[in-house]
């Protein structure tokens, strides 16, 4: 079964129409990035994905459920990391993590298991008793992803996960996010070439809420002819040449 | 549960910030001291503690809407929220998270507001216990305007709204700082169709021990704290869904 698998999905706002009939297949254990300038409808796919807004037409199945008809069984298989840090800002870090673990109904002993065991992975153990809000942007990041993961989810969407991160935060975010390729499947939307080059397993590139590509990096390239990634999508994005 | 472990959340959000506890808490018993001070030096009686302090209370209510509004605006601004929606979390958990916390902080502000008036004179009575539940309602209906205002306005907005003219309209319109009957006209009007005079006036009425005399107050302010907090729910559900 596709980890995820989008069907004609749209999403109009009045008159602009943000996402145009997407269709999309990703395989479990994958790591995906979505990938386009600014308002290229990356954000309001990963919205419609993740139940957060009803597409206008179309339907997405994430491991067989539907987004529109089932979206409580879809927010079960998820974890989201949005665009911007959605931390509480006064609450600890391990507070942080144990918010989300009363959520979704953990017991004593699976809260301290995963607070734990998270906190190792992502690298917060020296900062669990901080307040969240008082961390840098990469710390802030990080304690964003361990939240997203508390769930232990099937796919794990990081959207813009190091959007003005300097280069150390970058790549420490990176390596976190390299840890996690084959678990899960992760949908990542970024608008950083390098980003996606360096870390996904395909990358999708979107213009104007199309999907005009669909490859890994040098499938892409070869595609369009480029020596180079960024070459590749200037070429997709300006052209329209796959 | 979850519901619990949300409504604590938004509790230690509140507490912890010491601009809420300075504001909440300090500016009403600063304002206490501050004119029980003056009465003591002017020949007229127009700060007597007994009277100034009913009207107090409800004015320090008003920072309960300036908090969980701004509570409410800040998540849904930092996405906090949005990720929340992607979790099992319903609208009811939201709702009651985000109201829950600040009834006890409303009702524990109104305490040290009354304890603090009698270090500088208001006479001691069990009257007091009745006049502490008797701010309720009005503490719902500060609370629920709160998360109808999050849900509507920017926290720019909501500095605004109700840090600034939510504030100074309590304070104007339940008398706590004159007799509104001495201004009379369109102001009292006014003023007798909003729910601050009534909350005030029930406030004094169950401090003096007249019960009966709170009653066709207390009605008024809990049919504004039902209509607030149906508004309220509202509101939210819709931005909700909206996201």
């Amino acid at each position: 079964m596709k980890a995820i698998k989008a069907d004609g999905l749209v999403k109009r706002y009045k008159k602009i129409t943000a996402v145009d009939g997407l269709g999309l297949e990703i395989e479990q254990g994958e790591l995906f990035s979505l990938l386009g300038v600014n308002g290229a409808g990356k954000t309001t796919t990963v919205k419609m994905l993740t139940c957060m807004t009803k597409p206008t037409d179309g339907d997405a199945f994430l491991c067989g459920c539907s987004v529109t008809e089932e979206p409580e069984r879809v927010k079960a298989l998820i974890g989201v990391s949005p665009q911007e840090t959605a931390i509480a800002p006064m609450l600890t870090v391990k507070e942080n993590l144990e918010l989300m673990c009363g959520i979704y109904g953990f017991s004593r002993e699976k809260t301290a298991e995963k607070t734990e065991e998270l906190s190792k992975r992502l690298m917060l153990d020296t900062v669990l008793k901080r307040k969240a809000g008082k961390l840098s942007g990469g710390y802030q990041r990080r304690v964003s992803i361990a939240m997203a993961l508390i769930s232990e989810p099937e796919i794990l969407f990081l959207d813009e996960p190091t959007l003005g991160l300097d280069v150390i935060a970058r790549q420490g975010l990176w390596e976190v996010i390299r840890s996690l390729k084959g678990k899960i499947t992760v949908v990542l939307t970024t608008h950083y070439m390098e980003e996606a080059e360096a870390l996904s397993d395909r990358i999708g590139i979107m213009k104007n809420g199309r999907l005009m590509a669909v490859g890994t990096a040098e499938e892409l390239k070869k595609k369009t002819g480029s020596e180079t990634f960024e070459a590749a999508f200037v070429s997709i994005v300006k052209e329209g040449a796959v | 549960m979850r519901m619990m472990t949300f409504a604590k959340r938004c509790s230690k959000e509140l507490l912890r910030d010491p601009l809420n506890l300075g504001f909440g808490l300090g500016f009403p018993l600063v304002l206490l001291l501050l004119l029980s001070s003056l009465q003591r030096n002017i020949p007229v009686s127009l700060f007597e503690i007994d009277t100034l302090t009913p009207g107090m209370t409800v004015f320090g209510l008003s920072f309960m809407t300036l908090f969980s509004a701004t509570l409410v605006s800040r998540d849904r601004e930092s996405a906090f929220l949005q990720r929340l929606y992607t979790t099992p979390l319903t609208g009811f958990d939201f709702i009651l998270g985000y109201m829950l916390p600040l009834l006890p902080i409303a009702v524990g502000q109104t305490v040290i507001c009354y304890l603090f008036a009698a270090a500088l004179g208001l006479t001691v009575s069990v009257n007091i216990i009745c006049a502490v539940i008797g701010i309720i309602p009005m503490a719902v209906f500060n609370i629920a305007l709160g998360l109808l205002c999050g849900s509507l306005l920017s926290v720019k907005q909501v500095g605004g709204i109700c840090g600034a003219l939510l504030t100074n309209l309590s304070a104007w319109l339940s008398g706590v700082w004159f007799d509104i009957g001495l201004v009379g006209g369109v102001f009292e009007k006014i003023a007798n169709l909003l729910p601050f005079l009534h909350a005030a006036e029930a406030e004094k009425a169950l401090v003096g021990g007249d019960f009966y005399g709170a009653v066709p107050h207390i009605i008024p302010v809990a049919l504004y704290a039902i209509s607030a907090a149906a508004a309220a729910i509202l509101c939210f559900l819709r931005q909700k869904n909206r996201q």
